[in-house]
C-alpha cells in the first residue's frame, strides 16, 4: 500500500477514465486511513497523558513501556466500546 | 446532503449511504472511547480488567441514554413548554 501521502488520483483520473468501481476502492482506501490517523492521533494524545509526567531530555524506559501497554489497552477499549455500541444499535432496531 | 444531483448511478449512491453510515459509526466508537477512556481508565495495566470492561461498556449505554434523553427533552421543550430553563425547573 503506498504512503499515506501518495497521490490515489493520479493514475487513471489523467486518463479520465476512472469507473465508479475505482473510485469506490479509492474511497474505502481513504476512509481507512482517515480512520487509522484519527486513532492515532487520538491514542498519542492518551498515551501521553498517562505515561509522560515532566518532559525530560528523553523518553526513559519506564514511560515507555507504559507508552506500550497504554497503546494495547487504548486498542481493547476501542474494540470493547464498538462491540457495546454494536449491541446498542442492534438492540435498538430490534424494538422499531 | 442531497446525492441526487451529484449521480444518477443507483450503485454509487447506495455506495455512498453505506459509507457514510460506517464512517458515522466509527466516528462515534473514536468519540466514545476517548470519553471513557476519560472516566474508566486508571493506570494502564498488562490487561483490560473486567471491571475497567464493564465501566466502558457502561459508558458507552449510557452516553448513548443521554443522547437520547437530550433529543428528547428539545423536543418537548419545543413543543411549546417555553424556555429551555423553564423546563429545567420541575
Amino acid at each position: 500500500m503506498d504512503s499515506f501521502g501518495s497521490d490515489f488520483s493520479s493514475g487513471a483520473a489523467g486518463s479520465g477514465k476512472m469507473d465508479s468501481g475505482t473510485i469506490m476502492e479509492q474511497v474505502k482506501v481513504q476512509i481507512a486511513v482517515a480512520n487509522a490517523q484519527e486513532l492515532l492521533q487520538r491514542m498519542t494524545d492518551k498515551c501521553f497523558k498517562k505515561c509522560v509526567g515532566k518532559p525530560g531530555g528523553s523518553l526513559d524506559n519506564s514511560e515507555q513501556k507504559c507508552i506500550a501497554m497504554c497503546m494495547d489497552r487504548y486498542m481493547d477499549a476501542w474494540n470493547t466500546v464498538s462491540r457495546a455500541y454494536n449491541s446498542r444499535l442492534q438492540r435498538e432496531r430490534a424494538r422499531i | 446532503m442531497d446525492t441526487q444531483g451529484v449521480t444518477a448511478d443507483p450503485q454509487l449512491q447506495q455506495f455512498i449511504e453505506v459509507e457514510s453510515q460506517k464512517e458515522r459509526f466509527q466516528q462515534l466508537v473514536h468519540q466514545m472511547t476517548d470519553v471513557c477512556w476519560e472516566k474508566c481508565m486508571d493506570k494502564p495495566g498488562p490487561k483490560l480488567d473486567s471491571r475497567t470492561e464493564t465501566c466502558f461498556v457502561n459508558c458507552v449505554e449510557r452516553f448513548i441514554d443521554t443522547s437520547q434523553f437530550i433529543l428528547n427533552r428539545l423536543e418537548q421543550t419545543q413543543r411549546g413548554r417555553g424556555s429551555l430553563s423553564e423546563s429545567m425547573s420541575d
